[in-house]
């Protein structure tokens, strides 16, 4: 009996450890995969890119020409467009977000909660050529008649930031761009920040406002510093996108290969300039200098999540030590 | 078919099926694949609908641009590429292909300007290269000034536009500015995408008509049918001829008839600048590229008999999209050159006289 019982749990522990070990194959298997395809389009963004990386060398990253005619390229424009824009977005989308997600978790009254919240997570669902298109048709309208003209009337001589306002306002450049993608990763970044501020422990706030604190002190010392770490990586998945994003940019930018000081003049990012030119590069080596300009987005890309990640685990191991 | 009731949707596609088994048993049933230019795409696919609906064969097209194109044919994915710009004798020979004019189209200045009216303004090759070079920044210049004596021209800067992405319309355009002006050559030159020093630039057609309609006192360059189709306010041209024209179907055929086709191998044939009196100088034709030796005879017969269809029954179809046909006595060279030029893996002519769709 005793030895029939355990031969039967035998057989089932077998069985189990099979399908167990089975299982760990398959999701470490999966895992692997993913660092293979990173590993894969790494490897052939660098074959494709070689032949402008050997051409131009350190260069690549420095030079602001770019002709496809005399085949000379230089990704300066590209990477200043990309950076810029994005920075733009993130210093209208971080507050702005910050603001909503506050609005939603500790101010509005429980039955706009939902509501606003479910609206908040379709506009992240909207496509980005809509992004585009209304950036274009309605948005620059509004920007060259009103708000461009405002800002040079106000801002155009004060010493420093005037330099930003010059130019003709046509309502196609970099400060739409970057405006436009602001808006577009508000969503995303509202979304997360909601999701953690949501996370405070009820008796936390609660003793907080027991003792008289105002909203905004609640958020600024209790919810804030225990949700830091959560915020701090929705900035950085908005932050991403903002990097990589090609057509709502493309339509709004102006996609001209030109430097310049000014938030009203156009420029390019990498994404648009990918998307601008791949389809008709006919010489190998504008080919290759577009594949060299998607390994530089995929590097700053990385450079800004591993920077992330690192702000990361300073500020997790700051709060270790408090504690 | 969305809007059909669902068992009559069975029965039209069960018709369908019946109707493509009937035409199966008359033709050998084979599909021909191309790839290549966009511009042309609108009227490829149009064409191979009236086709298939006529022959049964189909032709599929994918336009995933003229590099793309070249691309494809040069690794044999494709049955045909097609291009915008024409590759040249020893890039044809070095890779064994030849290539045909398929269908033409014309590039149009469009402007933005209050009380201008479309073909009223006028302007040379030279005074256009100054605007795309930035050395013209205001409609108030002498120039312009000169060249539309009855024409109130305001005081105002001059924004430019130009495509943003690679396009055969920017080769069209850049060539032409190129042929006329040195200075254009030197600074700017001539190729799908190019850098231009002033402006901005819109993404494909509709981007740059959208800025000009946008952008008071603004100049673009967009593809005749677009200028057609959107109203928008385009400028005459003056021609090698001396004469100033507007941009229709009659202006864009009299650039292709007064071309040398004849004496210029391989069709490498711009047709910028063209003698003529009526002659368009901002004319283009889209190119087809076929292998000189085809491995597979049926396939190759059933390319060309499509061109062959499109060259003699697709003229109507092309006008309506605002597509120029190419004249016949171009088509008569075409297929010449086919007789003689594409052999089948025995070295036996691939295309005979016989054929023809008269």
């Amino acid at each position: 009996m005793n030895n029939g019982g355990s031969h039967i749990s035998d057989a089932i522990s077998g069985r189990q450890r099979l399908m167990d070990r089975f299982f760990q194959a398959l999701t470490t298997g999966s895992a692997w995969l993913v660092l293979v395809i990173l590993a894969g389009i790494i490897v052939s963004l660098f074959v494709g890119g070689w032949q402008a990386l050997v051409a131009f060398g350190p260069k690549f990253l420095v030079t602001d020409e770019w002709n496809p005619v005399t085949e000379k390229f230089g990704a300066l424009v590209p990477i200043y467009g990309t950076l810029i824009s994005s920075l733009i977005a993130l210093l209208i989308a971080v507050p702005m977000s910050f603001g909503i997600a506050v609005f939603l978790t500790e101010v509005a009254p429980g039955w706009m909660r939902r509501p606003i919240g479910t609206a908040i997570e379709l506009l992240a669902a909207i496509p980005s050529i809509i992004y585009g298109m209304w950036g274009l048709f309605v948005f620059a309208p509004v920007m060259s008649d009103r708000v461009q003209p405002w800002l040079q009337n106000h801002f155009g001589d004060t010493p420093l930031i005037g330099a930003l306002f010059q130019g003709a306002p046509l309502g196609i450049g970099m400060l739409p761009a970057g405006i436009i993608l602001g808006i577009m990763i508000i969503p995303f970044i509202t979304a997360l920040m909601r999701d953690v501020f949501l996370t405070t422990p009820k008796f936390l706030k609660e003793s907080a406002y027991g003792v008289g604190a105002t909203h905004w002190e609640v958020v600024w010392n209790v919810v804030l510093p225990y949700t830091r770490v959560g915020a701090v990586g929705g900035i950085f998945l908005g932050l991403g996108r903002a990097l990589g994003e090609t057509m709502a940019v493309t339509f709004v930018i102006g996609n001209t290969h030109r430097m310049s000081a000014s938030l009203f003049e156009p420029g390019n990012s990498i994404a648009s300039t990918l998307a601008n030119e791949f389809n008709e590069a006919v010489g190998d080596m504008h080919t290759s200098a577009l594949i060299a300009l998607g390994l530089v987005l995929f590097m700053i890309t990385f450079i800004v999540l591993a920077l992330a990640k690192l702000l990361l685990l300073g500020l997790e191991s700051r709060d270790s030590a408090k504690s | 078919m969305l809007l059909l009731s669902k068992p009559l949707k069975h029965l039209v596609s069960a018709g369908v099926v019946a109707f493509g088994l009937a035409a199966g048993l008359v033709q050998a049933e084979t599909t021909i694949n191309g790839a290549g230019a966009t511009f042309p795409y609108p009227i490829y696919a149009k064409w191979a609908e009236a086709y298939k609906a006529k022959t049964g064969m189909n032709m599929n097209y994918q336009s995933i641009g003229s590099g793309g194109g070249i691309k494809q044919i040069t690794a044999k994915t494709v049955d045909f590429g097609a291009s915008d710009a024409p590759l040249s004798v020893e890039k044809l020979n070095e890779i064994g292909l030849i290539q045909f004019p398929m269908v033409m189209g014309g590039v149009v200045p469009v402007v933005n300007l209050e009380g201008v009216k479309a073909g009223e303004l006028k302007l040379t090759g030279a005074v256009l290269a100054d605007i795309y070079l930035g050395k013209i920044t205001n409609w108030d210049d002498a120039a312009l000034k000169n060249l539309n004596p009855g024409v109130k021209l305001p005081n105002g800067k001059i924004t430019v536009v130009a495509r943003a992405d690679g396009s055969g319309t920017t080769f069209i355009f850049t060539h032409y500015l190129s042929k006329i002006s040195p200075g254009f050559k030197e600074k700017i030159g001539n190729n799908t995408s190019v850098a231009w020093p002033t402006g901005v630039s819109g993404k494909g057609n509709e981007g740059v008509a959208s800025y000009v309609q946008r952008l008071k006192g603004s100049i673009g360059y967009v593809e005749y049918a677009y200028a057609l189709q959107n109203k928008m306010t385009f400028a005459q041209m003056q021609n090698k001829a001396g004469q100033f024209v507007k941009p229709d179907s009659e202006t864009f055929q009299a650039a292709a008839a007064g071309a040398d086709w004849k004496g210029t191998p391989g069709f490498n044939l711009m047709l910028t600048d063209q003698p003529g009196a009526k002659s368009w100088p901002i004319t283009g034709a889209t190119f087809i590229l076929v292998y000189k030796k085809q491995e597979k005879t049926e396939t190759a017969h059933e390319v060309l008999k499509f061109f062959d269809w499109a060259y003699h029954h697709g003229d109507k179809l092309a006008e309506q999209l605002d597509y120029v046909p190419i004249p016949a006595s171009v088509v008569k060279l075409v297929e010449q050159t086919w007789k003689t030029g594409i052999k089948d893996a025995n070295g036996k002519a691939v295309w005979t006289d016989s054929m023809v769709q008269k």
